[in-house]
C-alpha cells in the first residue's frame, strides 16, 4: 500500500466533503491533486481494497427493521440449512462461526411485525429453533480500520 | 422519509460517481439542482441516516483476517456505560447491546474485533475484558470462519 492509499484509508473513511469540488477539496487536504485521488481511489475500488467510496448509510435509520438471528446447526446439516436460508431474500449476509452456534444471519424486513413470520418459517424448513437477537442498542465509535 | 431522500439514497447507496463533481452528476441523473443533492445529504449526516462519506475499506484486503464477536454478560444497569466505553476502543468496529436469550444465550453486549491474526485479536479482546473488569459475569468469542452470503443492506 502506498503512502496515497494509506491516507485514503486512515483519513477519508468520513468527512468527505459536501462541495462543489469535493475531490478537489479531499486532495489538498491529503497532499495530492484532484485528478490522482480520483484515479487512485478507481484503482482501489477495481483491486477490492475499498468495497465503496459514497456515504455509508444506517440502514435502520433509512427505515425497516433488522434483527442478527444465530443457529446452532449440526455440520452434518449445515450446508443445506445455510442453502434454505440463504434463499430468504430479506437474508442480508449470513456468516459461519466457529462455535456451538455456527451460523449467525441478518434479517432485513420492511416492519418488525414481518420478522417474526420469517423467522417462524425458517424454524419450521430447517427444523432448528433461531435466536432472535435485535439490537437495542448502538455505542458510539470513535476510530475505524486503520491501514 | 419523504420521495427525494429516497431517490438519493437509491442513487448514491453504491457509491458516488468518481468524477470531478458527483453531487452534479447525480443532480443531473434525478432532474434535480445541485443545491438540493447537497442539502439532502447534509441533512441525512446531520440527523443519522448517514453514518458518514468516505471510504469503505474492505476488512480482508487491509489484512484483517481474524474477524471476531466478542460477546458479554455485564449487568443491565452498566451495559451502556460499559457499552459506550467499548466501542471507544480504536479497535472495535460495531458495539451493541441486545437482549439476552436465556438459558441459551446470556449475552448482552456484543463487540465486533478485527485482526492481522488470532493471536492479534485475542489480545484485543483481552483489552475489552481489562476494560470491562469486574462487570464481566461471562464472556465468550465467536470467530468468523466463512461467509455464507453477502449482499448488504440495501433499499431496492
Amino acid at each position: 500500500m502506498d503512502e496515497l492509499e494509506r491516507a485514503i484509508v486512515n483519513r477519508l473513511q468520513g468527512g468527505f466533503p459536501l462541495s462543489e469540488r469535493p475531490f478537489a477539496d479531499a486532495a489538498r487536504e491529503l497532499g495530492t491533486d484532484e485528478a490522482t485521488l480520483i484515479a487512485k481511489l478507481k484503482a482501489m475500488l477495481e483491486a477490492g481494497t475499498l468495497t465503496r467510496f459514497g456515504p455509508l448509510y444506517d440502514a435502520e435509520r433509512l427505515g425497516g427493521a433488522f434483527t442478527l438471528c444465530a443457529m446452532s446447526v449440526p455440520p452434518a446439516d449445515f450446508e443445506r440449512v445455510a442453502a434454505l436460508v440463504n434463499a430468504h431474500p430479506a437474508v442480508a449476509h449470513n456468516y459461519e462461526r466457529a462455535h456451538r452456534y455456527n451460523m449467525w444471519f441478518v434479517i432485513a424486513a420492511a416492519s418488525r411485525a414481518q420478522i417474526a413470520p420469517l423467522i417462524a418459517a425458517i424454524e419450521a424448513q430447517t427444523g432448528y429453533p433461531v435466536l432472535d437477537l435485535p439490537r437495542e442498542q448502538e455505542y458510539f465509535i470513535e476510530l475505524r480500520l486503520v491501514a | 422519509m419523504n420521495a427525494l431522500d429516497e431517490r438519493i439514497v437509491r442513487a448514491t447507496q453504491a457509491g458516488l460517481p468518481l468524477v470531478a463533481e458527483p453531487y452534479k452528476a447525480i443532480a443531473a441523473s434525478l432532474g434535480i439542482e445541485h443545491s438540493e443533492v447537497l442539502s439532502r445529504l447534509e441533512a441525512m449526516l446531520a440527523d443519522g441516516r448517514i453514518r458518514r462519506i468516505g471510504a469503505v475499506p474492505n476488512h480482508y484486503a487491509l489484512g484483517y483476517t481474524a474477524n471476531a464477536m466478542s460477546v458479554w454478560d455485564v449487568a443491565d444497569h452498566t451495559v451502556d456505560e460499559l457499552g459506550a466505553q467499548v466501542g471507544a476502543l480504536a479497535f472495535v468496529t460495531h458495539c451493541y447491546r441486545r437482549p439476552r436469550r436465556l438459558p441459551d444465550w446470556p449475552y448482552n453486549l456484543f463487540a465486533m474485533v478485527h485482526g492481522a491474526s488470532r493471536t492479534d485479536t485475542a489480545l484485543k479482546i483481552e483489552i475489552i475484558r481489562t476494560a470491562l473488569g469486574l462487570a464481566v459475569r461471562a464472556s465468550d468469542v465467536l470467530y468468523s470462519t466463512r461467509i455464507l452470503k453477502k449482499t448488504g443492506l440495501r433499499i431496492d
